[in-house]
């Protein structure tokens, strides 16, 4: 859904840009970036004329998958690569370059009528494994469990499953197009648990949106539960779900790409960054730069 | 001479034009074959078959069943129909025998249109409109099943149902309908125990057609029945289709690995379904054309 209302502004754009002699570059990947890459890359055109920015979604695996096809210029991906893709790149001789140009808390989100406030990690793995499948054995609710996730070709279904699942999700797991429909389903579900990015909490203001409760995660149970709207606390690496944002790069970045990537860490790249609710790499710790 | 040249000409290109749709066939079919084959080499048939679970990218041990895909799948396709044959069949004796052909043909028309409409349309359609109401319709905390699934797809089968079939009954010789209403039968019996009878197998044709539309859709169910890999019990429960599988994995699927030609796989179970669907479709067609004579 997400990605057919983001179609139209992207024709226009291109439209916009191609009447004089322009340079493209191509991005491809990650749903969970592309709100926040489309502003950035808005911004970044309307500073540089000649260059056309075009940017298209289908998820993290689909967005490393072209890269190693020599498909796309940036793979935006919000996971790294797994063993198998590296060992491709090797193969194909594809010198991937990681870039990290913002952060992401993940944040948990229920139905507002379950009473549960904190989740440890081992919990949650429990509750998307399906071994926990009625909000009463949480102590926060009653109800069977309605479980809302991405699907397999998402960085954020293979991040969540690697940090917290640490096995299978369970089949019963409703995989979801994209984080908006998850959102949506949510907030019209009573029993629902699902998993959103930063940026889909909060609305234009910095509120934070109706219909759903955010969940305050702890690594242990003796540890206090973090909410991800704290921003002190996930600047300080407390909250456990903070990931980076990667952009990869065949080779180091070179013309327009690096000059693209340079303004993303620029001050008014990094303002579109924090007006979308994500963290900058640096404040979260993370190496912003170009690494190497 | 120079004649004798065109003729042979236009001969040979048409029958080549002809032969293409042919060979893209014969070539789809080999492809889906000698990939889908090699998922064999790994995966028992059998458990490929009639395993319930589904999951080529595990955390641990890949599996590969594609029993609930396919139940899924028969589920919605089925379900689709339950919806659409009677609305289908009814709406084409209407046209055919009540409507006056003023409202015939202004009808017909716009029931042929529904057909344009773009699938990504009706699953967004059955996202913002038709799972809302049925979760409250039915108590259900999500709309996002397979009975949203099978009326979205049942829409979509529609057009070529109503059109098909209402062709068949107006096909129908008129002396039949009036040997019926002479010996005393009123138009409501006409229809069931003359008219329909009389043109089963073009009615059944039409439902063959309509039944392979929904078996092949994938936008619409891809996005609108939730997309659970475990096996549905209920048609309230969310179903993955067969279809929306192959899309969701194909564009991740790392080349030449038992999870990319598990998707062949599935693409082969799913179109010797749709072609035994078409090859019946086609026979009682060619038959109701026979008795049309």
């Amino acid at each position: 859904m997400m990605r057919q209302a983001l179609f139209l502004p992207l024709v226009i754009l291109f439209f916009q840009c191609s009447h004089t002699h322009v340079e493209t570059v191509t991005l491809k990947g990650s749903d969970t970036e592309i709100n926040l890459v489309l502003q950035l890359a808005e911004a970044y055109m309307e500073s540089e004329p000649g260059v056309s920015i075009s940017i298209t979604g289908g998820g993290s695996g689909v967005g490393i998958a072209a890269m190693l096809n020599n498909k796309t210029d940036i793979a935006n991906s919000s996971r790294e690569l797994s063993i198998y893709e590296s060992a491709l790149a090797r193969e194909r001789n594809i010198q991937i370059e990681p870039f990290i140009f913002a952060a992401d808390a993940l944040a948990i989100i229920i139905h507002p009528s379950l009473t549960i406030d904190s989740l440890t990690l081992d919990d949650l793995g429990k509750i998307y494994a399906g071994e926990i499948q009625n909000w009463s054995q949480t102590g926060g609710g009653t109800g069977r469990i309605s479980l809302y996730g991405r699907q397999s070709n998402s960085g954020t279904y293979m991040y969540f499953r690697e940090r917290v699942v640490k096995r299978d999700y369970s089949p019963d797991l409703k995989q979801m197009n994209g984080t908006s429909q998850i959102l949506e389903a949510v907030k019209a579900d009573p029993g629902a648990i699902g998993y959103v990015g930063l940026g889909y909490l909060t609305d234009s203001e910095g509120n934070v949106r109706e219909g759903i409760r955010v969940v305050r995660l702890s690594r242990t149970p003796d540890e206090p539960a973090v909410s991800p709207l704290d921003r002190a606390l996930v600047k300080n690496g407390l909250y456990p779900l903070t990931r980076p944002l990667y952009q990869f790069t065949n080779g180091v970045p070179e013309g327009k790409i690096k000059d693209f990537l340079e303004f993303e860490s620029s001050p008014a790249g990094k303002k579109i960054i924090l007006e979308n609710g994500y963290l900058s790499a640096r404040e979260a710790g993370m190496a912003g730069n170009i690494e190497k | 001479m120079n004649r004798f040249f065109w003729d042979i000409f236009f001969k040979k290109t048409l029958t080549i034009a002809a032969l293409v749709s042919v060979l893209t066939l014969v070539g789809i079919f080999l492809l889906l074959l000698i990939n889908g084959l090699q998922t064999f080499k790994t995966i028992e048939i059998s458990a490929f078959l009639t395993g319930s679970d589904w999951n080529p990218a595990a955390y641990e041990t890949p599996v590969f069943g594609i029993a609930a895909m396919l139940i899924s799948t028969l589920m919605v396709t089925f379900g689709s129909m339950f919806i659409a044959v009677p609305l289908g069949i009814g709406t084409a004796a209407f046209l055919s025998e009540m409507a006056s052909p003023r409202v015939r043909n202004l009808l017909k028309p716009v029931i042929e249109m529904l057909a344009a409409v773009p699938s990504v349309v009706i699953g967004f359609l059955g996202i913002v409109l038709v799972a809302p109401a049925l979760a409250a319709l039915f108590e259900l905390p999500n709309g996002l099943n397979a009975l949203n699934g099978s009326i979205l797809l049942a829409v979509m089968a529609l057009p070529t149902l109503i059109s098909v079939s209402e062709d068949a009954i107006h096909a129908v010789p008129n002396h039949y309908k009036e040997a019926s209403y002479a010996l005393g039968a009123n138009r409501w019996e006409t229809l069931i125990r003359v008219t329909l009878p009389a043109c089963k197998s073009g009615v059944l044709a039409a439902v063959m057609l309509g039944l392979g539309r929904a078996l092949g859709e994938t936008m619409t169910v891809l996005m609108a029945t939730g997309n659970a890999t475990a096996m549905p019990h209920h048609f309230f429960d969310p179903v993955r289709t067969i279809t929306a599988t192959v899309a969701i994995e194909m564009g991740e699927v790392p080349f030449g690995t038992a999870h990319f030609y598990s998707l062949f796989t599935c693409a082969l179970v799913l179109f010797l379904i749709t072609l035994v669907v078409n090859i019946v479709a086609e026979r009682l067609a060619a038959r109701f054309r026979k008795k049309g004579q």
